[in-house]
């Protein structure tokens, strides 16, 4: 790159940025497809976090409050799952509009039933989530929901693109369903299907498909896999008939190989959100590949 | 749906089986609905000195005498006590009360009590009260979030651990994708460097510049340069045989570089983060000291320069380890004092080496064990520290 190219890089990349009707900000992957999808060429969206990375450590990096900045829509799943890095983009990120309870803030979590909800808040128990399990978006019904509040909130923002979004919306959810009945007629082989997971973030899927995850590799939610709780284990799955040790991308593989060199249970890593695995880039793809994984057929 | 609806007759059947239903939240004025969010920090070390850390001194620097080591042995260190919330849709409010053990007695210190504002338009916010100033990054900070056990040496000699003061800052992000941030401030310059709060309580004030972003996923960037100006007004110490008083003003400028590091931009396994500031300080003005009954007088004129770089690395979840280096120097003028004061051992330049190693069991538990070898003075000291930082309640996310 010649002298002139990198100066003219640089002063790009103090323009603010406005190509778009809307800027939309998203916490997850997962909400920056779906707004993709249902706003088209009217949105521009970004992701704060990537397919790969654990949204539970990101960080209020100067790039992200930058981006914060200038979001005329965040969109995040709420519950608690940011709380180390969202309060300080809602503080610094000079944004008045999207402020919780305005209309350029939207919170996931607010529209759909939540699961997990613990009965006493103790963290000798883990790092637990007072407003229930924050995995929501590894259910696709609830991302029907949160499709369905997305679309009104992009009409309420965007007035001049109510017919596009309106257009898209239907569109959108009628593929949807369709997928959903696809998904749920490849996963009726799945039903009753024991899991073990390194961390409560598959309870929705189970819940969805009717695994039944038998243990946790974490003895706490948040707490790393210890050697006695995993030696422990190794009698709890015993006789089990368990298929998977499921974790994420993001987990080491320590804990899940252990116990799989000595139960022989493959382990596996599921895609949790878009772009966590190199063949999942749209939310149709996620739910195709983690029944992939899962051992469900395509029909 | 059906869930929904099984939820709703089984609370119903609950309500028309008992007469009264103190076990429904809904509907039950508690009065604390609206709690701000409470957490406490419980803090506290085992520390062995080499030398008695009631000598301790930096040679060349008169320093605030807040800022030193923990005492030898069973210490407590800030024991933080923290609320906020949002005021309403204007105004995010903030305290941090700390309660400090030392000598028999619990000594409490508010060292933060502010709003700042979330409604201004175009990225303008302003933010009132007693707060820590965003001059330099390790300023903001508080203890419980510090990557040592301990503060640079250069912002113990300088900035007495930390500038915080009662005041007011006035900043604007701006609209471009790199982070830039220009903001300015004004306190009451009550607490060290400044004295006395000057000006009638507007005696020191600053101004700073933040860039920062990212390069890739895996890497990302802050850097900023800081500037507070402040007045000396009576600011006094005890000699070993007299008491001396300082009147007049004095600059601190501050560079700041944090580079953060973790493989696709993922912290939860790997991650390196390394910091680094530069502060340069020149202060002058009079000089008054008192020895029994005879009084001397002149001109101070005082340089000085501190450097530290630290890197922090967690090879695995949750244990990291650490390495850092502090630098001072000091070029003092205080020719025409007859008495010798801790600004004549400026010939040396103080030096510290520190290596730590903790582990986090979860975000909220930390112990960390730390040694250093800290040449401020003639006598080189060695130090070892076993601590403890534990969060309790709630905890606010931290900043970059």
């Amino acid at each position: 790159m010649n002298k002139s190219k990198l100066v003219l890089l640089i002063a790009l990349a103090w323009l603010p940025l406005r190509a778009s009707a809307l800027e939309v900000f998203a916490c997850e992957p997962e909400w920056a497809a779906l707004a993709s999808e249902l706003g088209g060429d009217r949105v521009s969206v970004y992701s704060a976090v990537t397919g790969r990375q654990d949204v539970h450590v990101v960080q209020a990096r100067p790039s992200l409050i930058a981006r914060f900045r200038q979001a005329d829509l965040v969109i995040c799943t709420g519950a608690s799952l940011e709380s180390g890095w969202l309060p300080v983009l809602l503080r610094q990120g000079g944004n008045p509009a999207a402020q919780p309870g305005k209309p350029g803030f939207l919170e996931a979590a607010t529209f759909v039933p939540m699961l997990d909800k613990p009965v006493s808040l103790d963290r000798a128990q883990g790092e637990l989530h007072p407003m229930g399990n924050p995995h929501i978006q590894i259910d696709p019904r609830n991302i029907r929901l949160v499709a369905t509040a997305l679309t009104g909130r992009l009409v309420q923002l965007d007035p001049a693109g109510a017919d596009s979004y309106t257009d898209r919306g239907q569109d959108f959810q009628t593929r949807w369903t369709a997928a959903i009945a696809g998904w749920e007629a490849r996963g009726a082989s799945l039903r009753g299907m024991k899991v073990v997971t390194q961390h409560r973030s598959w309870t929705y899927l189970e819940n969805w498909l009717g695994l039944d995850e038998v243990a946790n590799l974490e003895p706490k939610p948040g707490i790393e896999p210890s050697t006695s709780h995993l030696a422990s284990l190794l009698s709890t799955v015993e006789g089990e008939d368990v298929a998977w040790i499921i974790r994420s991308c993001y987990q080491s593989p320590r804990a899940s190989e252990w116990l799989s060199a000595r139960t022989g249970i493959p382990a596996e890593v599921l895609p949790h959100t878009v772009g966590s695995v190199d063949d999942v880039n749209t939310l149709f793809e996620l739910f195709d590949v983690i029944l992939d994984r899962l051992g469900a057929p395509r029909q | 749906m059906s869930v929904y609806r099984y939820f709703l007759s089984t609370v119903a059947g609950i309500v028309a089986l008992t007469s009264v239903s103190p076990v429904l939240a809904q509907g039950v004025i508690s009065g604390n609905e609206f709690n701000p969010a409470i957490s406490l920090i419980l803090d506290g070390q085992f520390s062995r000195y080499s030398n008695d850390v009631d000598d301790y001194q930096i040679s060349g620097f008169l320093r605030d005498e807040a800022a030193a080591p923990a005492p030898e042995g069973f210490s407590l260190g800030e024991t933080e006590l923290t609320a906020s919330a949002n005021v309403d849709d204007w105004f995010y409010g903030f305290a941090d009360i700390v309660y400090e053990d030392s000598e028999d007695e619990t000594e409490v210190e508010l060292e933060e009590a502010y709003f700042d504002t979330l409604a201004l338009p175009a990225g303008w916010a302003v933010k009132g009260g007693k707060f820590l100033s965003a001059v330099g990054y390790h300023n903001a900070f508080h203890p419980h979030s510090w990557d040592f056990a301990d503060e640079p040496l250069a912002y113990r000699a300088m900035l007495g651990g930390a500038f915080d003061d009662v005041g007011a800052q006035v900043r604007w992000l701006a609209p471009t994708l790199l982070f830039l941030q220009l903001g300015t401030e004004g306190f009451r310059g009550a607490s060290f460097p400044a004295s006395g709060a000057a000006n009638d309580g507007a005696g020191a004030w600053s101004v700073f510049a933040k860039v920062g972003g990212d390069v890739g996923t895996s890497n990302s960037w802050k850097a900023g340069i800081s500037w507070l100006n402040y007045k000396v007004d009576d600011w006094n110490q005890d000699l070993d045989d007299g008491e001396l008083s300082l009147n007049g003003d004095g600059d601190v400028v501050i560079g700041e570089l944090v580079w953060k590091w973790a493989p696709g931009g993922n912290a939860y396994n790997r991650n390196l983060k390394f910091q680094a500031e530069y502060l340069h300080r020149e202060e002058n003005g009079d000089a008054d000291i008192l020895t029994g009954d005879v009084a001397s007088a002149g001109r101070y004129d005082i340089k000085q320069d501190g450097l530290y770089a630290q890197a922090v690395y967690q090879w695995r979840r949750g244990w990291r380890v650490g390495i850092r280096y502090d630098w001072l120097s000091a070029d003092n003028n205080v020719d025409a004092l007859q008495v010798p004061t801790p600004l004549d051992g400026d010939d040396r330049d103080p030096e510290r080496f520190t290596v730590m190693v903790d582990y986090a069991h979860t975000e909220f538990s930390r112990l960390r064990l730390q040694a250093c070898r800290d040449d401020s003075s003639d006598d080189s000291d060695t130090q070892v520290v076993l601590q403890y930082v534990l969060s309790l309640g709630p905890h606010g996310a931290h900043q970059f």
